[in-house]
C-alpha cells in the first residue's frame, strides 16, 4: 500500500484502518464472531488445564488432534455449502455410506488403495446426485440433504446388511497410529485439506463466486455466474470430502460400520457456526471452522477427563453452539 | 448526426395476453446519451431488458453496431459489449469493492488448470478505475456493505464503464440518491459519454431527462410513440406525449 492509497482508506472507512502486513492475515476488526472459536478454544484450555493439569499432556494432545481430524474435514466440506447460503445435513450419512463401500472393496479383496478411490468416489457421486437436484431441480438445500440423510444412511445399511466389515490393513494402521511428532497422519491430512480449502476459497475464481452465489445469487446471476452450477460444485465437494473423512474413520475404527454417526453432523454444522459462517451464505473463513471443530473436540475431551457424564455432553456442545450464535449477533 | 450504435426495428414481446412491447422503432448514436421515459407500465423496462439479453423479442430486429443480434443471454449480450447497472445494482455487499468490480471477470495467474486469483493486480486495476472516475470514490479495499447509496452506485456504474464496454445502460441510476449524490452519479454518466460509450437511460426525472440526455425516447402503452432532441423539446411537450395528451 503507498501512504496515499492509506490515506484514502483511512478517509473513506474510518472503521478499517489501514493494517500493517501482519495484521492482514487476521480476521478485520469489528468481525469478532470469527475470533469466537480461537478465543473460546483458549478459554477451554485454560478452564480445563487449571481443573486437570494432564489436560494439555503430550499424549491428551495427541489424542484430541486426532480425534479432532474426521471433524475439521467434514467441517471443511460443509463451510463451502453454507458459504452457499445451504447446509449439507447428509455429510455424516455420506461418510458412512462411503466407509461402507470402502468396507465392500476390501471384503471383496481390493487394493487399499482402490478401496480407498471407490469410498472417495462413493461420496463424490452422492454428494454430485444432491448437488444437481438442489442447483437445477430447484429444491431448498435443507430438504434435498435432509432426504439424502435418510437415503445415505439407509444405503449403508443395505449395501452392508446391518453387519460391520473388519478392516486389517499396514497402510490403514499406519495413517491411524503414525504420526510426525505429536500431529498424527490423520491430522496432517485434515490439515492439507484445510489448507487447499482456504486456498480454493479465497485464491481461485469459484471460491470468490461461491462467496457471490451465497451474498446474493441475484447480483451473481447477473454478472454471469451460474448460481445452480455453484451449487452443484460445493455439494459434490462436500460429498467428496465425506468420502475422504470415511477413509479416516474405517482406519480409526478399523472397521466399515454402517452406524449413524449422528454426532459428526451435528459437531460439523456447529463448528461452521462457531468458526463465524454466516448461515445465511456470503461470509466465510475456513480457519474458523477449523479452530470451532478443535473447539468441540476439546470440549468433549475436557468434560470426559474431568469425569462427567457422557450424557452432558451434547448438552454442553448445544449450549456452546448457541452461544457462538449469540456472540455472532453482535458482530454487525 | 452521429452514427447510430443501436437500431431497433419493429419489435414486439408478448408475456401471455399482455402485449408488453408492440413494433417498436428507435435508436441510439454513438457517444451520446439516451433516454427512455414513460408511465410505469408503458414497456421501457422491457424494452431495455431486450437489449441487454434478458428477453428475447417475438418479432423484429435489433441492430448492434452493424450486426442484428440476438442475445440468449446477458452474458452473450455483455460479450457484444452491452454492460447493464441494474436497479438493484447487482453488487454483493459482502465482498470488497474490487471484487465486485471484477466479479466474474477475475484476473488469474498461473498456468493451465492451476489457476490462483491476482489479488494484487485487481486491486491496483480498482484503484485506478474508481479513480479514473474522479467522483466519490470509496476505498476499493471496503466491503459494499459499508457504502453509501450514491458509493454503491459508483460502484456499479464504474463496473458497466470498465471493460471497454460501447454501451452502458442504466435503470433509474439515481432513484434512491439524494440531492448531493444524484448530482454526482449525474456528473458520473457524463463522463461515460466524454469517455466515448453511449448511454442509455431510463428516468422518471424529467429535469435529470433534460439536463443529460441528447435524445429522448417516449414510450406509451408498449409502444415507443415519438423521439426528440433534447435541445429542441421541453419537460412540457415531453409530458404531454407521455400522458398522450400530445398526439406525436
Amino acid at each position: 500500500m503507498t501512504a496515499a492509497t492509506r490515506q484514502a482508506t483511512a478517509n473513506q472507512a474510518p472503521d478499517t484502518p489501514a493494517s500493517p502486513g501482519w495484521k492482514r492475515f487476521l480476521p478485520e476488526s469489528g468481525r469478532w464472531a470469527e475470533w469466537a472459536a480461537p478465543t473460546g478454544l483458549v478459554a477451554l484450555v485454560i478452564v480445563f488445564t487449571a481443573l486437570n493439569p494432564g489436560f494439555l499432556g503430550y499424549g491428551n494432545v495427541q489424542a484430541m488432534l486426532a480425534a479432532s481430524a474426521i471433524l475439521i474435514i467434514l467441517s471443511v466440506g460443509q463451510t463451502f455449502t453454507v458459504a452457499t447460503g445451504g447446509i449439507d445435513l447428509s455429510v455424516a450419512s455420506t461418510m458412512t455410506f462411503s466407509a461402507i463401500m470402502f468396507g465392500v472393496g476390501f471384503g471383496a479383496g481390493w487394493h487399499i488403495a482402490l478401496c480407498c478411490l471407490l469410498a472417495v468416489a462413493s461420496g463424490l457421486a452422492f454428494g454430485a446426485l444432491q448437488g444437481a437436484i438442489i442447483g437445477y431441480g430447484r429444491i431448498t438445500d435443507f430438504i434435498v440433504t435432509l432426504g439424502g440423510l435418510s437415503m445415505a444412511s439407509g444405503l449403508a445399511l443395505v449395501v452392508s446388511d446391518g453387519q460391520p466389515q473388519t478392516v486389517v490393513d499396514r497402510f490403514m494402521l499406519r495413517l491411524s497410529t503414525g504420526s510426525i511428532g505429536p500431529v498424527g497422519y490423520m491430522v496432517l491430512a485434515a490439515l492439507v485439506i484445510a489448507v487447499l480449502a482456504h486456498v480454493l476459497l479465497f485464491h481461485t475464481r469459484f471460491g470468490t463466486h461461491v462467496l457471490a452465489a451465497g451474498g446474493s445469487a441475484e447480483a451473481a446471476t447477473a454478472t454471469g455466474i451460474d448460481v445452480r452450477r455453484i451449487k452443484l460444485a460445493v455439494y459434490t465437494l462436500s460429498g467428496t470430502l465425506a468420502g475422504m473423512a470415511a477413509i479416516l474413520l474405517v482406519a480409526r475404527i478399523g472397521a466399515a460400520e454402517p452406524a449413524a454417526n449422528t454426532q459428526f453432523l451435528l459437531n460439523a454444522v456447529a463448528a461452521v457456526v462457531l468458526g463465524g459462517v454466516a448461515l445465511a451464505g456470503g461470509r466465510a473463513t475456513i480457519a474458523g471452522p477449523v479452530f470451532g471443530a478443535l473447539l468441540l473436540t476439546a470440549l468433549t475431551n475436557g468434560l470426559t477427563s474431568l469425569g462427567v457424564s457422557q450424557y452432558y455432553q451434547p448438552v454442553a456442545v448445544g449450549a456452546v453452539v448457541v452461544l457462538a450464535a449469540f456472540v455472532s449477533r453482535y458482530q454487525k | 448526426m452521429t452514427s447510430e450504435l443501436v437500431t431497433v426495428r419493429g419489435l414486439n414481446l408478448s408475456f401471455g395476453n399482455v402485449r408488453a412491447l408492440r413494433d417498436v422503432d428507435m435508436s441510439l448514436a454513438e457517444g451520446e446519451i439516451t433516454a427512455i421515459v414513460g408511465d410505469n407500465g408503458a414497456g421501457k423496462s422491457t424494452l431495455v431488458r431486450c437489449l441487454c439479453g434478458v428477453h428475447r423479442a417475438d418479432s423484429g430486429e435489433i441492430v448492434f453496431d452493424g450486426r442484428t443480434v440476438s442475445f440468449s443471454s446477458p452474458e452473450e449480450a455483455r460479450h457484444a459489449g452491452i454492460e447493464t447497472v441494474h436497479q438493484n445494482l447487482a453488487l454483493v455487499e459482502d465482498l470488497t469493492v474490487w471484487q465486485n468490480l471484477f466479479l466474474n471477470r477475475e484476473l488469474t495467474k498461473g498456468f493451465g488448470p492451476l489457476q490462483v486469483l491476482d489479488r494484487k493486480g485487481m486491486r491496483r486495476q480498482a484503484e485506478e478505475m474508481v479513480s479514473a472516475l474522479a467522483v466519490n470514490v470509496p476505498a476499493v479495499g471496503a466491503r459494499v456493505r459499508r457504502l453509501s447509496g450514491g458509493q454503491r452506485q459508483a460502484v456499479a456504474i464504474c463496473r458497466a464503464a470498465g471493460f471497454s464496454s460501447r454501451l452502458v445502460i442504466m435503470d433509474e441510476p439515481t432513484a434512491a440518491l439524494g440531492v448531493q449524490e444524484t448530482e454526482r452519479v449525474e456528473t458520473l454518466i457524463r463522463s461515460l459519454r466524454e469517455d466515448g460509450h453511449a448511454v442509455l437511460l431510463i428516468s422518471h426525472n424529467f429535469d435529470q431527462v433534460m439536463r443529460l440526455a441528447d435524445q429522448v425516447w417516449v414510450m406509451r402503452s408498449g409502444r415507443c410513440v415519438a423521439g426528440r432532441r433534447t435541445a429542441e423539446t421541453s419537460a412540457a411537450e415531453i409530458v404531454s406525449l407521455i400522458t398522450g395528451a400530445l398526439a406525436a
